[in-house]
């Protein structure tokens, strides 16, 4: 599965009939830190994700099970829309170079949350969300 | 499934029998703003699309949901025609 920002949409009348009533959504993939990466890709949508939401998707034949029993011709589809990431700080490289005393050490737990939020029109409990729009927390 | 624009046919005679029938179109790959992409993929027809269309494509083994497609050796099928992209 792969992380990606849906930047618009597609329109369709002459379809495939197992398409009919699917959302087809334009989804640009990014990394974890939200940078864009690779092309943008058709994805069938199940979650009802907007424009701009941050989403995780995946292609292949698997991306035609979440419609299933009915058989949908998808390689690639919308599964879930993303609240947070959290990474964990890459291991340091081991040295010889002795411990630094706690004093003098920074405070810092080296991981990083990114919440990307949700749309302020989805609902209640959206404004907690919308506060911390692409703010990114870290502890360093 | 990816964008792409019909620019050509292919003809063939001597070709799996269950191939029959089937229009196979030559596509190239085009980004959501019209740019063409690199690349080029042979597509088999199941929705009537035509010269310098654009459409939607689906690769691997989905294409072979396609309608009229079960069980064909096929591994990429056009399965829209596009009317309109919105992108925001």
């Amino acid at each position: 599965m792969y992380l990606g920002r849906v930047t618009g949409c597609v329109w369709a009348t002459a379809k495939d009939p197992g398409l009919n009533g699917r959302k087809l959504l334009i989804v640009q993939p990014v990394t974890p830190d939200l940078r864009d990466t690779g092309q943008r890709v058709v994805c069938a949508d199940c979650t009802g994700a907007g424009a701009g939401e941050i989403v995780y998707w995946l292609r292949g034949k698997e991306a035609s099970f979440p419609f299933l029993p009915t058989e949908v011709p998808v390689d690639a589809a919308v599964v879930g829309i993303v609240d947070s990431i959290h990474l964990q700080p890459a291991e340091p490289a081991k040295s010889a170079e002795p411990a630094k005393p706690l004093e003098q050490a920074k405070p810092s737990c080296g991981a990083s949350s990114i919440f990307v939020g949700r749309r302020s029109s989805r609902g209640k409990g959206d404004s907690r969300f919308a506060r911390q729009h692409r703010r990114r927390r870290t502890c360093a | 499934m990816i964008l792409a624009r019909v620019v050509g046919t292919v003809v063939a005679t001597r070709k799996d029998p269950r191939l029959e029938g089937k229009k196979l179109l030559i596509l190239k790959p085009v980004s959501p703003d019209g740019k063409d992409e690199a690349g080029y993929v042979i597509s088999v027809d199941t929705v009537g699309a035509g010269n310098r269309e654009r459409v939607i494509a689906v690769a691997g083994s989905s294409a072979r949901m396609a309608e009229g497609c079960k069980d064909l050796p096929v591994d990429s099928a056009i399965v829209g025609i596009v009317d309109d992209v919105h992108l925001d």
